[in-house]
């Protein structure tokens, strides 16, 4: 079976700041990671390449050095990995990325199950799994907290979805698209000898000549949302701290509080 | 600096030199968008019950369409919704009920097909979906089919009367930065809201509308439903919740969790943790809040033994009010916390379970 990841590069977003003066991101400084989502889509991919055979292929657009996180989750077992960079893409909205991921998936040909995280830290939208499979017209499960039964023959994987008050269990026909969340799976960590094989691994950049795209359709020019400002979030009123308040006092001060807002 | 972009293009917009450009952008007018008119609201029904986030957009929804000048339309989808009618009073100026006995339980592919579908007859310029599980699968779908842009879990919306463009507020990074986005070539302008944020009107809508149903013909549906399986620790979904009591790795061990559950049940509020107390199993990951699990923004939020990892912080730092109960004074909790009470939770929760107790008693 061919199981697709979709990874991406995101700077550690705790410590992504905008300058007050300027409106603008600081990122210096601010070190990259695979997106924490993402991790278990690869460690899903790799426990059902596991179960049935196959190979894992991730794939990341993104600047040249997303190579990074791709050689990242090849040290953690992935088969083969593939950027997909252009200064064309430059500033894609979720709409445009998920149409130039869904582009480079069909250069890839035949596959089962694609999965990418649900949502990448950056950005925080959520949008690129379920783009991609709108694209691609293949059915989705989002959310996807356990994976119950892939059943190759069938051709069909059963699994839960989550829900804010609990959760949908659903079968979907392959070939399909799955968007994950943190209680999946433990991604593994990267043993020695896939840290060897990331180093040494050919990772082909596809740029845009080599996806079926259309100018207009990608980077900000296809990108519907615009962004027209930034600015911090803000600041939290001031609170008040009781640092040495008995526990009848404290007990007291909260209830006073909670009074106060009608919540009682 | 070269070296950390990610050509997200963030940057072009607000330089105040224009001093940035990542290439030349020629964006194509792909519609005319004086033909697309009004806002519509996907109403949301969970076993037959209109979702509280529904009131909430239908509200936000007036403010919008009143500064449009245009009407206010409800899409419901279902079979035996209660009560079809309180989207009128809620603000609505018409309501499309599409009902079938197939759409009874959310389908993705039939839901999806059948919202496009309406969009692309009646051209809104507008649609307003809730930023939960259901609505963050179905409109990103819906935007792609229709070639919308769509601004995820909004928390802010305002309107360019002049440009009748809506002006979509929303946190990202984490909630470090706030980022104000547009979608001035296509239409209609799509957005998921966040739950409790928007506020659902406070006098009930004078609405001349009135419940259309429509019926429609074959709904293909790839998806096979099994069941829903309720998760039995959540009472209250956080996400909706206007009280959260969280509890942390300060507690200790799981039966102590029994506290925070008594206390979250006498303010009548949902219980939340810590990613550390999920991990130790104490609850189940559908309480986490943070980075790695939801996003809330109750009235109240109550930290109990959370040292307030920025991880944690980014997930609840937008709550209204913030109390936090920690041994430790020098704990990051206090940085965002409004009442922060410097002692053992042991001591303090038991207290403060007692005094509610007598108050409301009294
Ligand atoms: C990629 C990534 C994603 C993450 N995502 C999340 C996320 O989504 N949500 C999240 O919460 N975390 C997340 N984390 C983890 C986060 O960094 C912290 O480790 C975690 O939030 C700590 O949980 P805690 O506050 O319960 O535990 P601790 O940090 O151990 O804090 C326990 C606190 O309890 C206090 N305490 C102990 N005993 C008592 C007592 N008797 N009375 C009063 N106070 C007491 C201590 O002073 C301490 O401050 C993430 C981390 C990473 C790396
Ligand atoms: N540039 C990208 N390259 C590869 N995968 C991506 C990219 N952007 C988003 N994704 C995938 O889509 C998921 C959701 O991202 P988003 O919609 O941006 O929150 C991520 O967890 C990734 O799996």
């Amino acid at each position: 079976m061919r199981f697709i990841v979709c990874i991406k590069q995101v700077p550690d977003t705790t410590e992504v700041r905008v300058n007050p003066e300027t409106n603008t991101l600081i990122r210096e400084g601010v070190p990259a990671t695979v997106n924490p989502f993402d991790l278990y889509a690869v460690e899903e991919a790799l426990i059902l390449k596991e179960q049935a055979g196959g190979e894992v292929i991730a794939i990341s657009m993104g600047p040249p050095q997303a190579e990074e996180a791709l050689r990242e989750v090849i040290s953690m077992g992935v088969d083969k990995a593939i950027l997909i960079s252009d200064r064309k893409f430059a500033g894609s909205d979720s709409w445009a990325t998920s149409l130039t991921l869904a582009a480079a998936i069909r250069k890839i040909g035949e596959f089962d199950i694609i999965f990418t995280g649900k949502q990448a830290a950056d950005g925080d939208t959520a949008q690129v799994g379920p783009g991609i499979a709108e694209f691609l017209d293949i059915p989705q499960a989002t959310f996807v907290r356990k994976v119950d039964e892939l059943n190759p023959d069938q051709q069909t994987i059963r699994l839960q979805s989550m829900w804010e008050e609990g959760s949908e269990r659903l079968e979907l026909p392959l070939p399909c698209l799955i968007t994950t969340v943190k209680e999946l799976n433990e991604p593994r960590l990267p043993s020695l000898r896939g840290k060897l094989t990331a180093k040494k691994a050919e990772i082909p950049l596809w740029s845009f000549d080599e996806l079926a795209v259309e100018e207009k359709h990608v980077g900000l020019a296809g990108s519907p949302t615009q962004v027209i400002k930034v600015f911090p979030p803000p600041p939290r009123a001031e609170g008040e701290l009781f640092a040495d308040a008995d526990p009848d006092e404290a007990a007291r001060i909260i209830a006073d509080k909670l009074t106060e807002k009608g919540l009682l | 600096m070269l070296e950390t972009c990610n050509l997200c293009g963030a940057c072009v917009p607000v330089c105040p030199e224009d001093a940035l450009s990542i290439e030349e952008v020629k964006r194509t007018k792909e519609i005319d968008p004086s033909e697309w008119c009004g806002v519509w609201v996907a109403a949301e029904q969970r076993h037959g019950k209109i979702q509280s986030s529904t009131y909430e957009l239908l509200g936000a929804a007036r403010g919008v369409a009143e500064k449009l000048e245009v009407q206010v339309t409800a899409l419901l989808l279902g079979s035996d919704v209660e009560n079809p009618e309180s989207l009128l009073a809620a603000g609505a100026d018409e309501v499309f009920y599409i009902k079938d006995e197939n759409l009874a339980h959310f389908g993705l592919e039939p839901y999806t097909k059948i919202i496009a579908d309406l969009i692309l007859e009646r051209k809104p310029e507008i649609v307003l979906g809730a930023a939960t599980f259901i609505g963050r699968s179905l409109l990103p779908r819906i935007a792609v089919r229709v070639h919308a842009g769509l601004t995820a879990d909004c928390t802010g919306l305002d309107v360019d009367t002049e440009k009748r463009l809506l002006l979509q507020t929303r946190p990202a990074f984490g909630g470090n930065i706030m980022a104000t986005i547009i979608c001035p070539q296509h239409r209609p302008q799509m957005a998921t809201v966040r739950p409790k944020v928007m506020k659902p009107l406070d006098e009930p809508y004078d609405s001349n509308g009135t419940v259309t149903e429509v019926s429609v013909d074959s709904l293909s549906n790839r998806v096979k439903f099994l069941e829903f399986v309720a998760d039995d620790t959540s009472q209250i979904n956080i996400a909706e919740a206007d009280i959260i009591v969280t509890g942390g790795r300060g507690l200790q061990d799981p039966k102590n969790f029994a506290l925070i559950e008594e206390l979250a049940g006498l303010l009548g509020s949902a219980v939340g943790a810590s990613r550390a107390a999920v991990d130790a199993g104490w609850i189940n990951y559908s309480h986490q809040v943070g980075q790695t699990g939801r996003t809330v923004s109750p009235k109240l939020y109550i930290a109990v033994g959370v040292s307030g990892a920025i991880q944690h912080l980014v997930g609840m730092q937008s709550s209204d009010f913030i109390i936090a109960v920690n041994k430790d004074p020098n704990a990051p909790i206090f940085k965002v916390a409004d009442v922060g009470i410097v002692g053992d939770l042991f001591e303090v929760v038991p207290k403060l379970i007692e005094e509610i107790k007598r108050r409301k008693e009294t």
